[in-house]
């Protein structure tokens, strides 16, 4: 029943594809949480370039951001990132792409972690003689981070269906093999079938597992 | 200044924030002197490569208006088919009886799991194989057959969560004065669901707008994006300006619904007619398909 699989490399594709979705998620997380302490600190002009980067990134299709790394950046700037041959251009052109995306939202995702602790935690704190480094890291950021638990799992479910948008630059991950398979296989249905499952099974367990740590570590207010 | 953060700001802190904000304007003015040399060194920023977009309409009435209303068309269409049936999603998810409940949760959530994107290759290989749809429409019905698909699970959650964020006492109520059970949700908890839910919907509007640029790029489904291609080929390789401008045509659609869905939710919040409670965008953490779902909107994509 299954013969239409042979000569396919599906386990390959969706190793890509784990592999774009962790790339991307470790990269996003860095330039997120840098994104996120430009918007929340003290200085006017870094909360201003964190509020335009936000506003103007989450707006634009991911399709567009991956799609101008590879003909705007690639093709007319020249910028290959340090790789030579297509495949791996293509690679890290499109964890680029994931990375200046994603990490918009993340940075969403933790401002509203901190606005989550209500200032009176802060204010306490200060109260009983706590400087500002101990505000921080004994009071404030251990409620904010656990409360921003199950925001960023959205956000890395998210982060994994999009990677098959590295399809349109000509990444051999899932999507792509999906579209060959379909063109040369007369398995319709089968064939989606197995790519659905694949992509159920990445994402429903990290939705279980990491929801179930959320509630938890959550603080209850 | 109330912060959770920081204090209000002595002299000492005041000089190193003119200090992060001096370094912070030179990383800035250092990667924007590198960009606009390498564009200049690719010739990029000829007054030749931008003048299509200003000079004349022809840019516009040729390829940006026709991809535009593309892009507009099957995202009216995905949310126009998409809410009617994420409502009854939703309600059937809240139904009383296990064998409803049951599938319905299975379908939302085996929808919500899949990128949207397998979901429209579904769609263009399921039309041109058993149907007769023309070829030329093939792409338009795949593209809405994807955003409904995944979309009306997303809005299924959103109704969910608008009628469970309710005050029990509105249902009980109603059940007291006798209504029956489909009395209550369509004249009790409906209406004052929908208030609640409308700032999440407007914003998965954006997800869907953003999705559609899928389309144009992996299903030959002409429009805003895909438009960029036949145009930088026309007007000579102008890659980065025909980019830059469909960037700036998503920027104030999306930019323009966000603000109105925030809108919104802060007039929903202080009006008086409904319980206060409002679904903030992010509530579902759907979209942004891209599905990313979530923030803001979802992230969906």
């Amino acid at each position: 029943m299954f013969d239409f699989l042979e000569g396919y490399d599906l386990l390959g594709a969706f190793w890509v594809t784990v592999k774009l979705t962790v790339f991307a998620g470790v990269g996003s997380l860095i330039w997120g949480t840098l994104l996120a302490a430009m918007r929340v600190g003290p200085v006017p002009l870094m909360r201003g370039f964190g509020t335009a980067y936000v506003n103007i990134v989450r707006n634009i299709p991911l399709t567009v951001i991956i799609l101008f790394t590879s003909l705007g950046l690639s093709q007319t700037l020249g910028v290959n990132l340090g790789a030579d041959t297509f495949e791996t251009i293509n690679f890290r052109l499109s964890v680029l792409g994931l990375i200046a995306y994603t990490s918009a939202f993340v940075c969403e995702a933790l401002r509203s972690g901190i606005n989550t602790v209500p200032v009176g935690q802060a204010e306490a704190a200060r109260a009983i003689g706590l400087n500002f480094t101990q505000v921080l890291t004994l009071i404030v950021l251990p409620q904010a981070f656990r409360s921003v638990v199950g925001p960023l799992t959205n956000v890395l479910i998210a982060l994994t269906k999009n990677t098959t948008v590295a399809a349109a630059i000509g990444v051999a991950e899932a999507a792509a093999l999906m579209k060959e398979m379909i063109e040369n296989e007369a398995q319709l249905i089968l064939i989606s079938a197995v790519f659905a499952f694949g992509f159920v099974c990445l994402t429903l367990p990290t939705g279980l597992i990491l929801g179930w740590v959320s509630k938890k570590v959550a603080v209850k207010r | 200044m109330s912060s959770v953060l920081y204090d209000a700001q002595g002299p000492r802190a005041k000089r190193r924030n003119v200090l992060f904000t001096v370094v912070f304007l030179v990383a800035a003015a250092a990667v924007l002197w590198w960009v606009i040399t390498s564009l200049n060194d690719k010739d990029q920023l000829a007054w030749e490569k931008w003048k299509p977009f200003f000079s004349s309409t022809e840019a516009w009435t040729t390829y940006l208006w026709p991809g535009l209303q593309n892009t507009l068309k099957a995202a009216a269409l995905s949310m126009v088919i998409a809410m009617p049936l994420g409502a009854v999603l939703g309600i059937a998810r809240l139904s009383d009886h296990r064998w409803v409940r049951v599938p319905v949760s299975i379908v939302v959530e085996f929808f919500r799991a899949i990128p949207v994107l397998i979901l429209m290759i579904f769609g263009v290989a399921l039309y041109s194989e058993y149907t007769n749809v023309s070829s030329d429409d093939r792409p338009l019905y795949a593209v809405v057959t994807g955003l409904v698909l995944y979309n009306a699970s997303v809005l299924a959650e959103i109704v969910r969560a608008g009628i469970l964020s309710l005050p029990k006492g509105q249902s009980e109520a109603a059940m007291a004065i006798g209504l029956r059970k489909n009395q209550v949700m369509r004249f009790i908890l409906l209406p004052q669901a929908v208030t609640v839910m409308l700032p999440a919907i407007v914003s998965q509007l954006v997800v869907i707008v953003k999705d559609t640029a899928l389309g144009g790029a992996v299903l030959t489904f002409s429009e805003l994006l895909a438009s960029v291609g036949p145009m930088s080929g026309y007007y000579g390789a102008n890659t980065i300006a025909s980019f830059t401008i469909v960037a700036l045509i998503y920027i104030a659609i999306n930019f323009s619904l966000t603000t109105f869905a925030s809108w919104l939710e802060g007039r929903l919040r202080r009006g008086k007619k409904s319980t206060g409670a409002v679904l903030p965008p992010a509530a579902v953490g759907g979209a942004e398909s891209t599905g990313a779902g979530g923030a803001g909107g979802g992230i969906g994509l």
